[in-house]
């Protein structure tokens, strides 16, 4: 039988989800024996150009983990598309966004002033900044755009398969090669992960309260965290009554509220929305000044409800700081 | 009385009011049954009870084109559900900064407690919101969003999960 050529591609990401694949130690011989890999720059010698040559359609499964965020990414998944069966969001970056999607609540400009020239780590007198199109003796030097707006996988291209998680937890990613070698893969537009919430796997949710009711929210650092007990009652903004489960409850087992990287389970359209409404509905108030005091202690609405998913949401970025005319 | 400039005389807001079955709700058709007129601009949704507006409900009326969003519920200590308009209060303060962090005004949004006796209520925060978000001018998130709108019909619909097969 023939191996089916499976292909990797990053975009604005950090590396890990390439991490999770060699996390499958001595069972990536068995996965590297099984299939064939066609393109994986990380690991891999490979250029644009080998992917160019491809026929159309000739990658069986292309795994893309990332947001999408310059032209270069962008004209890069396109390529990929048209010569790949199967596309898979790998992660919650491709999927949702994931972190480099929280720069939707800035623009550009500012961006790159804060990076190249407010950072009190940087010295910078000449302020120079990265230009798309520079003049130099060689001649005309161009870099890829880069975008106002960071964009989920799905925003620019059609996506098959999502696999969330940040990064995508190693039982998960090995079911996935299973289903490609063995060819019994779901229907498209699948989330590959089961559809309930996290709370259901949790080793602590026989400590849940069946009502909860708090005066104050607490930041991991501010409290002894009991290793027992379940951590929103606690008073941590854990959102593992709306995230997606599979990763085992990896941040709870070592003590850690979860942050909702594995995304929302299959009906909700708005992961913060949703996160919103289970933090809310904990709290323990009905005057008005008391429940804006306990708001109080949440420090950072928009992180820590869209950590992973501010460019798949119905607001989807900052709405004053858009760039007029910027691109896209 | 000062003059309108360009925008709040051309422009019509699009509100979109979720109000309570057994108050808000029942005080709209008393306003109706009494002939009060007020703004055109409201579209009512019919909810069982406050506490029952998912916050996508809002924000989902946001990204589709509404400049404003109405909520009544009823007066503390009368919902029909005991606690619902507790919950909604709760949610509501939430999302309120939540709009704000997003660069929304929160004056878009707007909470009141209207009991099923109170038509004029319903009158007079009708014409004010009406007035506030003209003065506020549109909401105008489209030149952003055509993308996310394809993307949210397509994949959270179909969004099927398939049931865990797990290695651990």
């Amino acid at each position: 039988m023939k191996k089916p050529k499976v292909g990797f591609y990053w975009c604005a990401s950090c590396g890990g989800c390439e991490e999770a694949v060699l996390d499958l130690a001595e069972d990536i011989l068995g996965v590297v024996a099984a299939i064939e890999l066609v393109f994986w720059p990380v690991a891999l010698d490979f250029k644009r150009s080998d992917v160019e040559a491809m026929d159309d359609g000739e990658i069986a499964v292309c795994f893309v983990n990332g947001a999408i965020r310059t032209s270069e990414q962008n004209e890069m998944v396109k390529l990929l598309r048209k010569k790949s069966q199967l596309i898979a969001a790998f992660g919650s970056c491709a999927q949702l966004g994931g972190i480099p999607g929280l720069a939707n609540m800035f623009n550009r400009e500012e961006m790159i002033k804060e990076v190249y020239l407010r950072s009190p780590s940087v010295n910078n007198d000449a302020e120079i900044t990265p230009k798309e199109d520079i003049q130099v003796n060689e001649g005309n030097l161009i870099l890829p755009a880069l975008w106002d707006t960071v964009k989920a996988l799905d925003h620019v291209i059609d996506v098959d398969y999502f696999l969330p998680g940040c990064p995508p937890p190693v039982n998960l990613i090995e079911d996935v090669f299973n289903m490609i070698v063995e060819g019994e893969l779901p229907p498209k537009r699948t989330v590959l992960a089961p559809d309930v919430a996290l709370c259901d796997e949790c080793e602590r949710r026989e400590k849940k309260p069946d009502k909860l009711t708090l005066k104050e929210f607490k930041s991991p650092f501010e409290i002894n965290i009991d290793p027992q007990e379940c951590l929103l009652a606690q008073g941590l903004l854990c959102l593992g009554p709306v995230t997606r489960k599979g990763c085992g409850g990896a941040c709870i087992k070592a003590n850690m509220p979860c942050t909702g990287c594995m995304g929302p389970t299959g009906r909700v359209r708005d992961f913060g929305a949703k996160a919103l409404t289970a933090i809310a509905t904990s709290i323990d108030s009905k005057d008005e000044k008391e429940i804006n005091a306990i708001v109080d202690s949440i420090l950072d609405p928009v992180g820590t409800l869209y950590r992973y998913s501010l460019p798949a949401s119905f607001l989807h970025r900052h709405y004053e700081k858009m760039l007029i005319g910027g691109s896209k | 009385m000062p003059e309108r400039n360009d925008i709040e005389r051309f422009f019509d807001p699009k509100i979109v009011a979720f109000f309570c079955n057994w108050c808000t709700y029942t005080a709209a058709d008393l306003a109706g049954t009494a002939r009060m007129t007020y703004a055109p601009n409201v579209r009512v949704i019919r909810i069982m009870c406050s506490g029952r507006l998912d916050p996508q409900f809002v924000l989902s009326a946001f990204r589709e084109g509404a400049d404003g969003i109405l909520i009544g519920g009823c007066h503390p200590g009368d919902c029909h559900y005991q606690e619902g308009n507790y919950q909604a209060l709760r949610r509501f303060i939430l999302l309120k900064r939540l709009i704000h962090a997003f660069g929304i005004e929160k004056e878009r949004i707007r909470l009141e407690w209207i009991a099923a006796s109170e038509g004029d209520k319903v009158q007079r925060v009708i014409n004010e919101m009406t007035e506030t978000v003209r003065r506020l001018g549109p909401l105008d998130l489209e030149p952003i969003t055509k993308k996310v709108i394809d993307y949210m019909s397509v994949t959270h619909h179909e969004m099927v999960s398939i049931s865990h097969r797990g290695s651990s």
